[in-house]
C-alpha cells in the first residue's frame, strides 16, 4: 500500500514536473519576438494593470481630453463608439453631448445624397481623414496609425506608448535624423515623423491636474489601454466570480476521488 | 454493443435500445469499460483533450455566427465580436486560448505514450491515428489562426502556403491552386474559413475511430504489461472521477489565461489589420508550431527543410517500427528512460531556436537539436530496441504495487 502510494505520488510528481516544464517553455517561447535593438521599456505602474486592476476614471477622462485636443488631429480610434464613453463616467447626457460635437457622413437620403449629420451615441469617432492615402498626403508621407487597439498591437503596449511619447530628444552624435523626421529613442530605427506631441501645458485639464508631459502621456495611455480593451474590467470580475467557482469545486472533486478510489484495493 | 438477439429490455430505454443500441453502447463503452486500475494522471489528457474539442467546437460555433471571412470585413467582424457581441470577447479568448491548450494537452499526452511505449503491437494503429489527429489539428489551428486577417495571419499564411511551391516541378501551380489565385487573398481566405469549419468534424470522427482503437486492446498502463481482469477496474466511477478532478485543474489553469493574460500567448502584430504591402520584421507561427519551424528552417534549402519538417511528424507515426524493443514501459528501460528526457529537452529547445531569428546561435542550436531529434529517432530508439537490457519486470501489475 505504501510503495503504491510513493509509486502514485512520483508519477503524479513526474505528470506535475511536466506540465511545469511545459509551462515554463511556453512563457518563454510565447513571446517569440524580434530580438533586436530595441531599447528596454521603463516600466509604468498602472492602474489598470494585475489582476484587481481597474481604469483610473480621472485618467480616463483626461486621456480622453488629450486625445481629443491633441492626437485625433491625426489619429482616430474609428472602432470606439461614443456610447462606449458611459465606461469613462460620463452620464447619457453628457454622451450626446459630446458625440453633436462631431459631425458624421451619413446616407444616401431619398434624394440619393451622402449629408453629414451630427453624431449620436450609437456612432462611431470619425477618423481624421478619408483614406490612407489622404493621411499620408497630409503628413509628408507618413501614415498615422489608429490608434483603437495600438495597446494590444504592441508588446508591452501600455509601457511601449508612453516611451514613445516621452522619448523624444537630441540624436546622438552622429546619428543623422532626416528632414522631417524626429529622434525618438524607443521608436524602431529611432526616427519618427511625428514631432514630440505633448508639449508641458498643451492641455488644460478640466479637474485642474497640472498637465506635466508625463501626466499626459500616462492619461493618455490609460485612455488607450481602455480603448483597446474596453472589456478588461469585466473580464477580470468575471474571472475572479469563476475562479471562486473553480478551486473549490475542483477540491471537491479531488476529495470525491479520493473517497471514491479508497474502495479499490492494490 | 448487446448482442443483437437479447431479449427487449423493459421501459422506453429497453424499446431503444433493442433497435438502436445507443443506450447499451454507452454503458459498455463509457460506464462499464474495464480499465487498468493503476493509471496515473499522466492517463488523464486523452479524454481532457476530446473535452477541450468539444468547448472549441461550440465556441467556434458561435464565433462563426458573428464572423465575417472576407478580407474587407475579417478583422473589423472580429473586433465587433470583442467589442459589441454579448460575451463575444469571452468566446473569442477561449477560442484562441483554447488553440494552446489542445496542443498542450495533446503534446503530453504524446509524451505518455513516447514514455510508455503506448504504440507499441496491438497499439500501432491506435498510435497513427492519434498523429494523423495531430496533423488534422496543425492544419485547422494554421487556418483558424488566418482567420482574424491581422498582419500575422497573413504572412503566416503566406510563408506556410508558400513551403509547397517547393515540390518540383507542379510546386508553384500547387501554390496558386491554394490560394485561388496569385496570392493570399479573398479566395485563400474564404476557403480557409470553410476548411477550418470542416476539419474539426474530421478530427471527432478520426478522434472516434481513435477510442474505438483504444476500445479494442484497453489501455496501456505505467508498467506496460498486460492488464488481467483481476487488474481492472470500470471506468466509471473510478475514471470519471478521476478524469473530471483533472478536468477540474485544467479549467482553473485555463481560466487563469482567458481572464487574465488572454493574449500572452498570441503576437501583437495580429492586432494591426493585414497588409500585403508591410512585411512584419519577423514572421513567427503560434508557439505550438515552432519545434516544428526550427526543423524547416535548419537546412539552408527550401525543398529540404520541408521534406525534414513533414519527415519529423512521419517519424512519429512510423515509431512503433522504430522502437522494437520488447519491454512496453520506460519505467523498466533506465537508458531508454534518459534518453527520452532528452528527447523532451530537445523538443522544448527546438521550440525556443523557432521562435527566435533564423541566424548565428539561434540557428546553430536549431540545427543541432534538429540533428538530434533524427538521430534519436533512426538511431537511438533501433539501437536501444537491440542492445538495451531492461530491469527486471514484475509479473503482474498486482505485483508491481
Amino acid at each position: 500500500m505504501t510503495m503504491t502510494m510513493t509509486m502514485t505520488m512520483t508519477m503524479t510528481k513526474r505528470s506535475l514536473v511536466f506540465v511545469a516544464l511545459l509551462l515554463a517553455a511556453m512563457a518563454q517561447l510565447s513571446p517569440a519576438q524580434a530580438a533586436g535593438e530595441a531599447e528596454p521599456l521603463p516600466q509604468h505602474d498602472w492602474s489598470f494593470a494585475g489582476p484587481f486592476g481597474t481604469f483610473d476614471r480621472g485618467a480616463l477622462q483626461r486621456g480622453f481630453q488629450v486625445y481629443r485636443q491633441v492626437c485625433s488631429a491625426c489619429h482616430g480610434i474609428k472602432r470606439v463608439a461614443f456610447r462606449n464613453l458611459a465606461d469613462l463616467g460620463y452620464s447619457a447626457e453628457e454622451i450626446k453631448a459630446i458625440a453633436a460635437e462631431y459631425q458624421v457622413t451619413d446616407g444616401p437620403n431619398d434624394d440619393g445624397e451622402m449629408f453629414q449629420r451630427k453624431a449620436t451615441p450609437a456612432d462611431r469617432f470619425p477618423s481624421p481623414y478619408a483614406n490612407e492615402k489622404a493621411a499620408r498626403a497630409a503628413n509628408n508621407g507618413a501614415y498615422p496609425p489608429d490608434q483603437s487597439l495600438i495597446v494590444k498591437a504592441r508588446h508591452d503596449g501600455a509601457n511601449y506608448v508612453r516611451a514613445l511619447l516621452l522619448g523624444y530628444g537630441e540624436a546622438p552624435a552622429g546619428m543623422k535624423v532626416q528632414d522631417g523626421m524626429h529622434y525618438n529613442k524607443y521608436f524602431p530605427g529611432h526616427q519618427i515623423a511625428m514631432a514630440s506631441p505633448l508639449m508641458e501645458g498643451v492641455v488644460t485639464y478640466q479637474d485642474g491636474t497640472p498637465a506635466t508631459q508625463e501626466q499626459m502621456a500616462n492619461d493618455v495611455v490609460t485612455f488607450l489601454a481602455w480603448a483597446a480593451e474596453p472589456e478588461a474590467e469585466a473580464r477580470k470580475r468575471m474571472g475572479l466570480k469563476v475562479m471562486i467557482f473553480l478551486v473549490p469545486m475542483t477540491i471537491a472533486l479531488y476529495l470525491l476521488k479520493r473517497k471514491i478510489w479508497s474502495r479499490v484495493k492494490h | 454493443m448487446s448482442a443483437p438477439n437479447a431479449p427487449q429490455k423493459p421501459g422506453l430505454i429497453g424499446w431503444l435500445d433493442y433497435r438502436l443500441p445507443i443506450f447499451g453502447f454507452m454503458n459498455k463503452e463509457l460506464r462499464q469499460y474495464p480499465t487498468p486500475k493503476n493509471l496515473s494522471y499522466a492517463w488523464n489528457f486523452g479524454s481532457l483533450a476530446g473535452i477541450i474539442l468539444l468547448i472549441m467546437i461550440l465556441s467556434g460555433l458561435f464565433l462563426a455566427m458573428n464572423y465575417t471571412p472576407s478580407t474587407d470585413k475579417a478583422f473589423d467582424s472580429v473586433e465587433r465580436i470583442m467589442r459589441d457581441v454579448n460575451f463575444g470577447w469571452l468566446l473569442r479568448y477561449i477560442h484562441a486560448n483554447g488553440a494552446s491548450a489542445f496542443f498542450v494537452v495533446v503534446y503530453l499526452h504524446m509524451a505518455r505514450g513516447l514514455y510508455y511505449g503506448s504504440y507499441k503491437s496491438p497499439r500501432e494503429l491506435l498510435w497513427i491515428i492519434g498523429v494523423a489527429i495531430l496533423l488534422l489539428m496543425m492544419a485547422t489551428a494554421f487556418m483558424g489562426y488566418v482567420l482574424p486577417w491581422g498582419q500575422m495571419s497573413y504572412w503566416g499564411a503566406t510563408v506556410i502556403t508558400n513551403l509547397f511551391s517547393a515540390i518540383p516541378v507542379v510546386g508553384d501551380d500547387i501554390v496558386t491552386w491554394l490560394w485561388g489565385g496569385f496570392s493570399v487573398d479573398n479566395p485563400t481566405l474564404n476557403r480557409f474559413f470553410v476548411l477550418h469549419y470542416l476539419l474539426p468534424f474530421v478530427i471527432l470522427g478520426v478522434a472516434f475511430l481513435h477510442m474505438i482503437a483504444l476500445h479494442t486492446h484497453g489501455s496501456n498502463n505505467p508498467t506496460g504489461l498486460d492488464a488481467k481482469k483481476e487488474d481492472k477496474i470500470p471506468f466509471h466511477p473510478y475514471y470519471t472521477i478521476k478524469d473530471l478532478f483533472g478536468l477540474g485543474v485544467f479549467l482553473v489553469l485555463f481560466a487563469l489565461f482567458v481572464f487574465y493574460v488572454p493574449n500572452y500567448l498570441g503576437h501583437p502584430d495580429n492586432y494591426t489589420p493585414a497588409n500585403p504591402l508591410v512585411t512584419p520584421a519577423h514572421i513567427v507561427p503560434e508557439w505550438y508550431f515552432l519545434p516544428f519551424y526550427a526543423i524547416l528552417r535548419a537546412v539552408p534549402d527550401k525543398l529540404g527543410g520541408v521534406m525534414l519538417m513533414f519527415g519529423s511528424i512521419a517519424l512519429l507515426a512510423a515509431l512503433p517500427w522504430l522502437d522494437r524493443h520488447p519491454v512496453r514501459s520506460g519505467r523498466y528501460r533506465p537508458l531508454f528512460k534518459k534518453f527520452f528526457w532528452l528527447f523532451v529537452v530537445n523538443a522544448l529547445a527546438l521550440g525556443w531556436a523557432g521562435g527566435k531569428p533564423a541566424e548565428g546561435h539561434y540557428l546553430l542550436i536549431g540545427r543541432l537539436c534538429t540533428a538530434y531529434y533524427f538521430i534519436h529517432m533512426l538511431v537511438v530508439l533501433p539501437l536501444l530496441s537491440k542492445f538495451e537490457k531492461p530491469s527486471p519486470l514484475p509479473t503482474s501489475i498486482a505485483a508491481a504495487s
